[in-house]
């Protein structure tokens, strides 16, 4: 009996056909419904693509929604911790969204794609929740998931690589704005963002033109380096970006079973997202009590002594308790650091604390545990100035 | 004659359970059963040549894995596959699947609902709050609420700060949640009407009760706390049918020294003086013991087989108010082949699980109009299964065997008894359904039994042909299971003791009321406890 395409478990996103010719690994995850690279060629070479050439990334897994409506700006206001006045046509905008309690439901980024339409773009579905927000609201919301796909375009000569394929003017995109651009009969719209702390754009356009989007822009990609990167080398760079990722970093609130396993937006150091001179916004109420009473967590980034990863640690105090632990990490190539993102109890994960990670790493399959001492930094581990440079510089 | 430290009376699965755990203490046991075969409802017997059925039971899940291992199962011969699937036939020639597989089943959510696909994440995790409450409980005796007795105060305290630590809005939703209906519940989260009616059969599987009537919300929570191999809410097949369950257990507990005594029906406990002595079988033979425990159902146990005279009235009149009406029926049918289904391939993995006909919350109440109105549903709901496309044992190669459970089915018709006519007639309704949906259905059948509430009471004794020796509601539940006062396994006779599916945690093929009583009898005689303690989702 053989299965039917449409009926596999987990599916092949639209630019299949392209990425697994170019997979020389055939090593490959399921993300959400599909099934993704997670190396072409080498973890390094990809890691240095995006920090030195230009690395391209499959987003077809994003869950997108459209949003549309009269009511949608007041309506984003409503979901979104962050004011979102300031998103008119032409930005976008990140931000978390919290449940009643005040837990994250995900993080993501907001297209203002143009009068009375936005894109939402998150981790996780949440169509249930933004559905049961919508009461009261003139807004459509539909999951267009399937129906768009975008590339992550990243890197120093990312901006050349797009400039090649005759897309006018994008050198002028600064951070957070998009502009659409005429592609093969159809519209491409390109935004300066992405999760790698780079210079670097997204591309999308609807699903039909998938393959036909990932051949220009290879074509044009030519001589600025431009290779294909499974998410292995991604990770890499969205740790040294500071970027938390749900499931991993923290778990989204609609998944939580135990209670106050969920983390509020104060405690995943996003409390620059919380706007409280907006008067309404889901978990409001239980934001402005942490806000008084306190967090049980803090967020950290950490700069950990020695070279071992300390992937999944524990970590202590100076007075050997246990106060949290590891949720991210790995050696920074470009920081030459060995770095990791955690979750801490109150009041632990203060700058100049002295913390440790215990660490556990085998050779030749003889364990071996360190107590790593961890320094607590602020911001990204690694932030070029390109990042935010507007037109950026050829590199 | 000889006496013995303990006689069991029934060899259902807990009875069995029960006895073995006594055995292994040390003590010298009999389990005296009616039947000529030993295994209550869960039981494999074979009625055309070459096939084999369970009988009553049919998929496991709720059967503690802690006696799986403690009584060394596996090595006695029990095998548990998990099944992965199922799926409901819609009138309009479409169906909805349930997958296992998250993204898979989000697929075919989305297909009905994309709201429903991401809400049953919502739902998920909800019902998963609501297991972890109930599952650290099911290998625990009860706590009397009304007693002082220290042990009883601190398994109080003890279930309280679980709920405590589960965080305040749980309590809210907790209270809710076992006494409002499945169907409230769904309404809750889904919007589908096929994704609702495929859901809302676990809340009244064996149930006198309909999908709107308060207290079947718990129902569906009561299927969804077991597990497989860890993981919750999953259900397998026993290999070789429920029957490979009794018959473990029979192995382990012979193996510990243990006598079976079959076609042995009890016709009384005999009480001396405010002791149980022993049992009087219905052929006049006598068995002695100090400790006698019945594993039949809470009515059957003190309104048949004790004196009233022997007992408080007030237990007699619990006894008599208890609530155990029969609801459910069952086909067991020997195939010549695999049947087609209409709009799906033949050997898909859907059709590898539970099946079902009726795609409506309006379809599925109306069924339980029929029940009220003292006849079986029309347009019943049914749990279908083929387990022989997984289990080998029980067809020759290339035929099957399907396992259908009927809801409702009333323990008499209009008042009146059932008779075989009827039988049959109840038979061909339940055979025209699944025609409906299997053109080449009826060309395939070789053997059916079928099963009213008169044959499972008659055969097995669960009373009205209650599936689970008595309802699972609230008022029947926890400390109220059997009944108030007596939900700690011990009668109201010295060394007296129920182990059956009539007391806590209930019904299903569970193993947990057996091994809870057998606890409490060791403790009484101040023997070591040899019982396993409950794994820990932790
Ligand atoms: C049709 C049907 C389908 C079911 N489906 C499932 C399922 O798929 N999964 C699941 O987990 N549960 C299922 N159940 C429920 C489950 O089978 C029962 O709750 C469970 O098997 C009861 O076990 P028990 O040991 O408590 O009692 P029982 O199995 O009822 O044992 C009682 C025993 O006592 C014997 N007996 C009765 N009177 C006397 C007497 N006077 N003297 C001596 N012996 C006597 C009986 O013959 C029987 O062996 C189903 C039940 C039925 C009836």
């Amino acid at each position: 009996m053989s299965v039917r395409e449409a009926d596999k478990r987990v599916l092949r996103t639209p630019f299949y056909s392209r990425a697994s010719e170019l997979c020389q690994t055939n090593l490959w995850s399921p993300w959400k419904a599909y099934t993704t690279v997670d190396c072409y060629s080498y973890v390094e070479e990809e890691y240095f693509a995006i920090r030195n050439a230009t690395g391209v990334f499959d987003l077809t897994p994003m869950i997108k929604y459209r949003i549309s409506g009269p009511d949608g700006l007041a309506y984003l206001d409503k979901l979104m911790t962050r004011k979102m006045s300031k998103l008119t046509p032409g930005r976008v905008m990140y931000s978390a969204w919290c449940n009643d309690l005040g837990h994250v439901l995900d993080d993501g980024t907001v297209f203002h794609l143009e009068e009375n339409l936005w894109r939402l773009c998150s981790a996780e579905r949440h169509m249930d929740w933004l559905q049961a927000t919508a009461l009261g609201f003139d807004v459509e919301i539909e999951d267009e998931t399937d129906d768009v796909v975008g590339l992550a375009v990243q890197g120093p000569t990312s901006c050349q690589t797009l400039k090649a394929m005759n897309l006018s003017c994008v050198e002028n995109l600064k951070p957070f704005q998009h502009m659409s651009f005429d592609f093969e009969g159809t519209k491409l719209m390109v935004s300066r963002t992405g999760f790698t702390g780079d210079l670097g754009y997204e591309l999308w356009v609807p699903s039909e033109y998938a393959e036909k989007l990932w051949d220009t822009l290879f074509e044009a990609g030519k001589a600025f380096g431009i290779l294909p990167i499974g998410s292995h080398a991604l990770d890499i760079v969205r740790i040294e970006a500071g970027f938390i990722q749900a499931e991993v970093d923290f778990v989204p609130a609609l998944n939580v079973v135990r209670a106050g396993r969920g983390r509020s937006p104060f405690e995943l150091g996003l409390d620059w997202l919380v706007h409280f001179d907006k008067p309404v916004f889901n978990g409001r109420r239980a934001l402005l009590k942490e806000k008084e009473e306190g967090s049980r967590y803090r967020f950290v980034r950490l700069d950990i002594e020695g070279n071992k990863p300390a992937s999944d640690s524990f970590i202590y105090n100076s007075k050997k308790d246990i106060v949290g632990h590891i949720t991210s990490a790995t050696w920074s190539p470009s920081a030459k650091k060995n770095i990791a993102l955690g979750s801490v109890e109150m009041p632990w994960g203060r700058l100049g604390d002295e913390l440790y990670a215990e660490i556990y790493y085998n050779r030749e399959l003889k364990w071996n545990r360190l107590m790593a001492r961890c320094h607590v930094v602020e911001g990204a581990f690694f932030d070029p100035p390109r990042r935010r440079e507007t037109p950026p510089l050829d590199y | 004659m000889k006496k013995y430290d303990a006689i069991v009376i029934g060899a259902g699965h807990n009875g069995l359970t029960n006895a073995a755990y006594l055995a292994k203490s040390g003590m010298d046991v009999l389990v005296v059963e009616k039947n000529p075969w030993i295994g209550g409802a869960s039981v494999s017997r074979s009625l055309h040549e070459g096939w084999t059925y369970s009988n009553c039971s049919y998929v496991c899940s709720l059967f503690r894995p802690e006696i799986y291992r403690d009584l060394e199962l596996a090595r006695h011969g029990l095998q548990v596959i998990p099944y992965e699937g199922g799926l409901t036939f819609m009138q309009d020639g479409d169906y909805f699947g349930n997958y296992s597989d998250h993204e898979r089943h989000h697929r075919e959510l989305a297909r009905h609902s994309k709201r429903d696909a991401n809400a049953y994440d919502r739902f998920s995790a909800d019902v998963s709050r609501q297991t972890r409450l109930i599952r650290p409980f099911l290998m625990r005796t009860p706590p009397d609420p009304t007693s002082f007795k220290p042990a009883d105060v601190m398994e109080l305290v003890h279930m309280l700060k679980t709920y405590w630590d589960l965080g305040e809005d749980i309590l809210y939703d907790t209270m809710r949640f076992w006494t409002m209906s499945v169907g409230d519940f769904l309404d809750e989260y889904f919007e589908s009407d096929v994704i609702k009616a495929h859901m809302a059969g676990s809340g009244i599987i064996g149930t006198a009760l309909g999908i709107y009537s308060p207290g079947t919300a718990y129902v569906l929570l009561h299927h969804y706390m077991g597990d497989v191999d860890g993981s919750i809410g999953s259900w397998g097949f026993a290999r070789g049918g429920m029957g490979s369950i009794a018959k473990a257990l029979a192995g382990s507990f012979q193996s510990f020294g243990g006598e079976i005594m079959t076609d042995a029906g009890v016709d009384k406990i005999l009480v001396k003086n405010g002791e149980t002595k022993g049992v009087v079988l219905e052929n006049g033979d006598e068995h002695y013991a100090d400790i006698v425990v019945s594993n039949l159902d809470p009515k059957r146990t003190f309104l048949k087989i004790m004196d009233e005279n022997d007992l408080p009235p007030d237990v007699v009149k619990k006894a008599k108010n208890f609530k155990i009406r029969g609801s459910s029926g069952k086909l067991n049918i020997s195939l010549d082949g695999m049947p087609t289904f209409r709009g799906i391939e033949k050997g898909h993995e859907l059709l590898k699980a539970d099946f079902h006909f009726i795609d409506s919350m309006e379809r599925m109440e109306r069924a339980y109009d029929d029940w009220k109105n003292g006849t079986w549903s029309k347009d019943p709901y049914v749990d279908t299964l083929i387990p022989t496309q997984v289990d080998p044992t029980m067809a020759p190669p290339g035929k099957h065997m399907m396992t259908v459970f009927v809801q409702y089915c009333p323990p008499k018709v209009n008042g009146e008894e059932w008779t075989d006519e009827l039988r049959d007639e109840f038979g061909q309704t339940v055979i025209n359904q699944i025609a409906e949906y299997s053109p080449d259905f009826k060309d395939l059948i070789l053997h059916a039994e079928i099963r009213t509430p008169r044959e499972l009471e008659n055969e097995v004794g669960l009373t009205e042909g209650n599936i689970f020796q008595g309802e699972l509601t609230m008022d029947q539940l926890l400390f109220n299971r059997p009944f108030p006062g007596y939900a700690q396994y011990r009668g109201p006779v010295k060394g007296m003791y129920m182990s059956g599916s009539g007391t806590h945690p209930g019904g299903g093929v569970m193993g947990a009321p057996g091994v809870n009583s057998a606890r409490e009898i060791l403790s009484d005689l101040s023997r070591k406890n040899v019982t396993p303690e409950a794994f820990s989702d932790e």
